[in-house]
């Protein structure tokens, strides 16, 4: 990581002198609203599009229509009461968001979740991962007009995911899980013959996704050199995720930080080197393939014992004064929590980092000058979960 | 050669499709308000209150200690404490609620009630089609609706239930031991006490 430029590279957001606006637009230079209602923008969102032609010559995300007041509800209630809350954040991703709240409050009270606990963390967040990316995949190739069969195979691998997370946390999608110091309750009987069951089954199904789309030709036409993303800027606006190794920068804080156990696993990290939507897509499809093997590893590993450490309290959860920020690889990129404790039974300061809004930022560097038929791909590569971004 | 992707590809979708007629992993979904999946056993939808001894006033196991309704996030518990106090399952004289109502349009269905409830008192329920045309007094559930008898319970999640009862047991066992004690203790006493009134 010591890629960094001199000075940050220019965005060009004066392509327009000012009078162009305020003066009629006459048929060269079109402003579009695209969003908030647009089917591809992967829900609220909505983007200010100059257009000339089909070109882009300038694009202002705007976002907040989703929002919900997640870091001030955070701090007038009990540390506990925010868990199912953060489900909501990237809520198809709920179980990472649970570990990273968790690893957050943990660091700031001292706890040490018990070995199983770990692993069920480790088995649970790679679950959520490959949905994750199975989804992006199916979304990312219905944008591109593949309508309805790519997305419905990949949420019939999905579902297969979420029926595992709904017999053990009771919950499809709003799993609220994890707790301060190890799991809410354990694995039901037969669960990891089941889970293995469902790994084993899934190469089959990369296979045949890969089989389907990756070397189609309009797939490529679509994707490659599109949305070009360069190594400093990506460094430089702290992208991270997918979105940055798909430029080639070897940055996983799962290699990095080895929070939890990942230090015990055996698996790769895979880099892009165009940074454009065929590189995201590809990154994206290698990482589940990672994802297996530390599955396979976990689920054969995984030891008996308890699953909450002895020292955690449920009720009147006060940890001591301090400030902490804990994070952990999120599917979609670096999601953090900072957390300042003054000792009371609610946090005095409560931040998400979401790595869905600080990926977004880049939206406009990567689209100027494409066509506005790329912008939904470039926007459905990125990744987005409007929850997430608008908290 | 152009092309060759879109029909490998296309072979893909050929297969899948012939497939479902076929096979069942090809096929997953079912026809849903005829048919219906199983649910699973740690499945939940909304709070409901368990009462013991068939007798949904007296058996409630709630004591209307207030920590549900304070824990909730979304704060959709409203509870109002009677004064009169009832014996509990152990006999021990307790308050109980006069007023338990939950807004289910409110309910996130995150099941930290249940997980907080020192009595195993609030449990999930696992019914899920509660759709009305009366979005206000439709959806706020009250005392009479909440109340459940633990057999209901014990049907839908039979391992979490069967774990709930065995830690009520021993409370309860315990709860007589130490009144037993505590009589044993009084007697000597009670002898002790006629001769020095004497």
């Amino acid at each position: 990581m010591s890629a960094t430029t001199e000075s940050p590279p220019s965005r060009n957001y004066e392509i327009l002198p000012k009078a162009d606006f305020n003066g009629a637009l006459d048929g060269d230079v079109l402003e579009v609203s695209m969003g908030p209602q647009h089917p591809s923008t992967h829900g609220v969102f909505r983007m200010d599009v100059v257009l000339d032609g089909e070109t882009v010559l300038k694009l202002k995300p705007v976002f907040g229509y989703l929002h919900r007041n997640h870091e001030q509800i955070a701090e007038r209630t009990s540390y506990l009461a925010s868990m199912p809350y953060t489900d909501r954040l990237d809520y198809f991703c709920s179980l990472t968001n649970n570990w990273a709240y968790a690893l957050t409050v943990e660091k700031l009270a001292g706890l040490q979740p018990p070995e199983r606990a770990e692993y069920i963390r480790i088995i649970t967040a790679e679950l959520t991962r490959l949905q994750n990316h199975t989804c992006l995949a199916g979304f990312l190739l219905m944008d591109m007009g593949a309508l309805g069969t790519p997305l419905m195979y990949a949420f019939r691998e999905r579902e297969k995911i979420l029926d595992l997370f709904e017999s053990l946390t009771g919950a499809r999608m709003m799993c609220n899980y994890m707790r301060f110091g190890g799991c809410r309750v354990d694995l039901p009987e037969g669960w990891l013959e089941q889970a293995k069951k469902v790994v084993e089954s899934y190469p089959g199904f990369l296979d045949e996704f890969e089989n389907l789309l990756s070397s189609n030709e309009i797939v490529m036409a679509r994707t490659q050199g599109v949305g070009r993303l360069s190594k400093d800027l990506a460094i430089n606006a702290s992208i991270t995720g997918p979105m940055l190794r798909a430029c080639g920068v070897n940055y996983d804080i799962r290699k990095v930080d080895k929070y939890g156990i990942y230090d015990r696993f055996d698996f790769r990290v895979p880099l892009g080197d165009h940074g454009d939507c065929y590189d995201r897509y590809m990154i994206r499809i290698l990482e589940m393939r990672e994802s297996l093997k530390i599955l396979n590893q976990a689920l054969k590993d995984i030891p008996a014992g308890p699953i909450m450490d002895p020292k955690a309290k449920l009720r009147a959860f006060k940890p001591k004064p301090g400030e902490v920020y804990g994070r952990i690889e999120a599917p979609k990129g670096e999601l953090g929590f900072y957390l300042i404790s003054d000792g009371s039974a609610s946090p005095y300061r409560y931040r998400v980092r979401p790595p869905s809004l600080i990926n977004l930022t880049i939206l406009e560097d990567m689209c100027l000058g494409q066509s506005v038929a790329d912008v939904v791909v470039i926007l459905g590569s990125v990744d987005i979960v409007l929850g997430e971004v608008d908290r | 050669m152009l092309g060759t992707g879109i029909i490998k590809g296309m072979a893909e979708t050929a297969r899948n499709f012939l497939g479902s007629y076929t096979s069942e992993e090809r096929l997953p979904t079912v026809q849903y308000p005829e048919e219906k999946l199983p649910a699973k056993e740690n499945a939940r939808s909304f709070p409901f209150l368990v009462y013991d001894r068939n007798d949904p006033e007296l058996g409630l196991r709630c004591v209307a200690c207030l920590i549900c309704e304070k824990e909730c996030p979304p704060q959709c518990i409203y509870i109002v404490k009677d004064t009169t106090k009832k014996p509990d399952h152990t006999g021990k004289l307790q308050a109980h609620p006069k007023t338990f109502d939950i807004d289910i349009s409110v309910c996130m269905s995150c099941q930290i009630c249940a997980e907080v409830c020192p009595f195993d008192a609030i449990k999930m329920d696992i019914e899920y089609a509660f759709s009305t045309g009366d979005r206000f007094e439709g959806l706020l559930l009250h005392k009479e609706q909440l109340a459940k008898p633990n057999d209901h319970y014990q049907k839908i999640h039979p391992t979490e239930a069967a774990e709930a009862d065995a830690r009520l047991a021993e409370e309860k066992a315990k709860a007589e031991a130490k009144a037993k004690a505590a009589a044993a203790a009084e007697k000597p006493a009670e002898m002790a006490v006629p001769g020095s009134v004497r």
